[in-house]
């Protein structure tokens, strides 16, 4: 008498796991050393560099569970196959505590990991560049002073005001001077306040790696600081009317003596030809409906405007 | 219902979305490229344009919005369009005649001229009788917050230009200004202002606008003429040779 034993079931988790490892280990290195220096925003300041560490150990954490699944997923497909004629069926399925509770472990892990990583890389590049309000609670290290000098650590503040459709830059540490195009000094924090003169727009410095919402009457704060010399371009990236797609411009990072030289030349420019007079007293949000030089509320004032000329507020009325 | 009157029905349907798309792109879209380009030649490497901006226009659909028209070189007939063509690597003689009243810049900054020849333009103001009370003032900067007289701007943002445009005197031109278009110098305040920017060596289509609140019942001052071809913005069309 014979009996037929049924053939030893090979070890899948060991046939799974071995390549796993290897596969995975082969991509988080290829991701690491060959991907990471070409990730956006690039390296150009504090915050694009926190951004591409961060997008890599993101993609440094996803692959090995994106090739987890798809290699069980072909695995299943090869080895479990129904063959051809076999119109037998499958094997009752059990529950697997070992396998449910190294998902659940796993999945756990992951999440709890991004969760710290995610907040330790908000907290430590002081807002990772976006915007956090008029009060912000993560500060970049520098010194507040009423005149930004090269070499001297100073923080340098820059306005970012957004109206439809462009962009100006307001430098209060260089007399309140207003410029078109941005400039800004190499290795120095830069503490951006973001405001709108009429709708919501949004400041993307997509080379530095801030991004921080412009609403009228508010003063958002970010942080950054340039880590090298190149050009940024600067983009509007809230729909705000039929030029938004034209909403940008472009600045430049240069040295410290450079941008102290540009700054002081702007400012004495503008001091000379009266366009510092002209502009109003330097504030953290601007009501545009308040003329202070002709003294009075011009919405109340039409009339000194001319029968065409009259300043529309935000209240105006909106035709149908 | 049947199958058949069910299929013929959702046919109907489908022909009717159709049909609704074709229109709204022939409207809008067809529309908006019916505006007509006016071109300017150049003469010695430089090309005259002239511009007036107006507080109201001949359009049939929109009469009370401030608009822009273009004087065609040849006919000297004002089209009402903002589509203009120059030559590139070409010194532009830009002059515009400014019937509209004035309306306080939103930002200030904006009154500093920038990307003209020699950072600056040259004004001139008259009154309805002709008189001229602003001669030929060159200047860097047209504050329109200290007295009011900035109309409009011309902006060419990527080209770095970006000219206030005057206005009449404000208290001078109260109540007086041109009330048909296009505009004519006989009988109605404007100003006159001249200035001249070089074209880029490469041809390219180039955006222009007005950066001044000037659309009236629109929220702050930036819908309808501020945000539609022919009225407050347009279009630089360089030309390589």
């Amino acid at each position: 008498m014979t009996s037929t034993e049924p053939a030893a079931e090979p070890r899948h988790g060991l046939r799974l796991l071995v390549p796993w490892l290897v596969i995975s280990l082969a991509v988080d290195l290829i991701i690491w050393f060959v991907w990471k220096p070409h990730l956006p925003p690039g390296d150009l300041s504090s915050s694009a560099q926190h951004q591409q560490f961060d997008i890599a150990v993101l993609a440094v954490s996803g692959a090995p569970v994106l090739i987890g699944v798809v290699g069980y997923f072909i695995y299943a497909i090869v080895v479990w196959r129904a063959r051809p004629g076999d119109d037998s069926d499958g094997a009752p399925i059990h529950g697997n505590t070992k396998v449910q509770a190294t998902w659940i472990i796993g999945t756990s892990a992951i999440v709890l990991w991004l969760a710290v990583f995610g907040t330790v890389e908000l907290i430590g590049p002081a807002g990772a560049g976006a915007g956090e309000g008029p009060s912000p609670i993560w500060q970049l290290a520098g010194k507040q002073t009423a005149v930004w000098t090269p070499g001297a650590g100073d923080m340098l503040q820059v306005q970012v005001i957004g109206q439809q459709w462009a962009w100006t830059y307001r430098y209060p540490q260089f007399g309140g001077m207003e410029s078109s195009q941005l400039y800004l000094p190499v290795d120095t924090p830069v503490e951006f306040h973001v405001t709108s003169l009429d709708v919501i727009h949004e400041f993307w410095a997509y080379q530095l790696g801030v991004k921080a919402d412009a609403n009228p009457g508010v003063d958002n704060v970010a942080y950054t600081e340039p880590k090298a010399m190149g050009s940024v371009t600067v983009r509007c990236n809230e729909l705000c009317g039929i030029w938004h797609g034209a909403m940008f411009n472009y600045g430049e990072v240069t040295t410290q003596y450079a941008f102290e030289a540009w700054a002081t030349g702007v400012q004495a420019k503008e001091a000379a030809n009266g366009v510092l007079a002209a502009l109003p007293a330097y504030a953290l949000t601007y009501d545009p409906t308040v003329i202070p030089q002709l003294g009075e509320n011009l919405v109340k004032v039409d009339s000194i405007t001319g029968a065409a000329g009259y300043y529309y507020p935000p209240t105006d009325p909106v035709q149908p | 219902m049947s199958v058949p009157a069910r299929a013929a029905a959702l046919l109907v349907a489908v022909a009717a979305v159709v049909a609704l798309g074709v229109f709204v792109a022939v409207y809008y879209i067809g529309g908006a490229s019916a505006l007509p380009t006016v071109h300017f030649a150049a003469s010695g490497g430089q090309a005259n344009v002239v511009l007036q901006e107006d507080p109201q226009n001949n359009s049939a659909t929109r009469p009370d919005w401030v608009s822009y028209y273009v004087q065609d070189p040849s006919s000297k007939q004002w089209i009402h369009t903002t589509l203009f063509s120059v030559p590139a690597n070409t010194k532009v003689n830009m002059t515009i005649y400014g019937f509209d009243g004035c309306t306080p810049l939103r930002n200030n900054f904006w009154g500093q001229v920038q990307g003209t020849i020699g950072g600056t333009v040259t004004v001139s103001q008259f009154d309805q009788h002709g008189k001229e009370y602003v001669t030929n003032d060159t200047t860097s900067l047209i504050n329109s917050w200290s007295d009011c007289n900035v109309g409009h701007t011309f902006a060419i943002p990527s080209l770095g230009v970006f000219v206030p445009v005057a206005s009449p005197n404000a208290k001078l031109s109260a109540n007086n200004l041109c009330s048909s278009s296009p505009c004519t110098t006989s009988g109605n305040p404007y100003s006159l202002e001249t200035f001249s920017f070089m074209t880029p060596a490469q041809g390219g289509v180039f955006r222009w606008q007005c950066l001044i609140p000037c659309g009236g019942g629109y929220i702050d001052g930036n819908g309808g003429p501020m945000q539609t071809l022919g009225y407050m913005t347009g279009f630089m069309d360089v030309t390589s040779a």
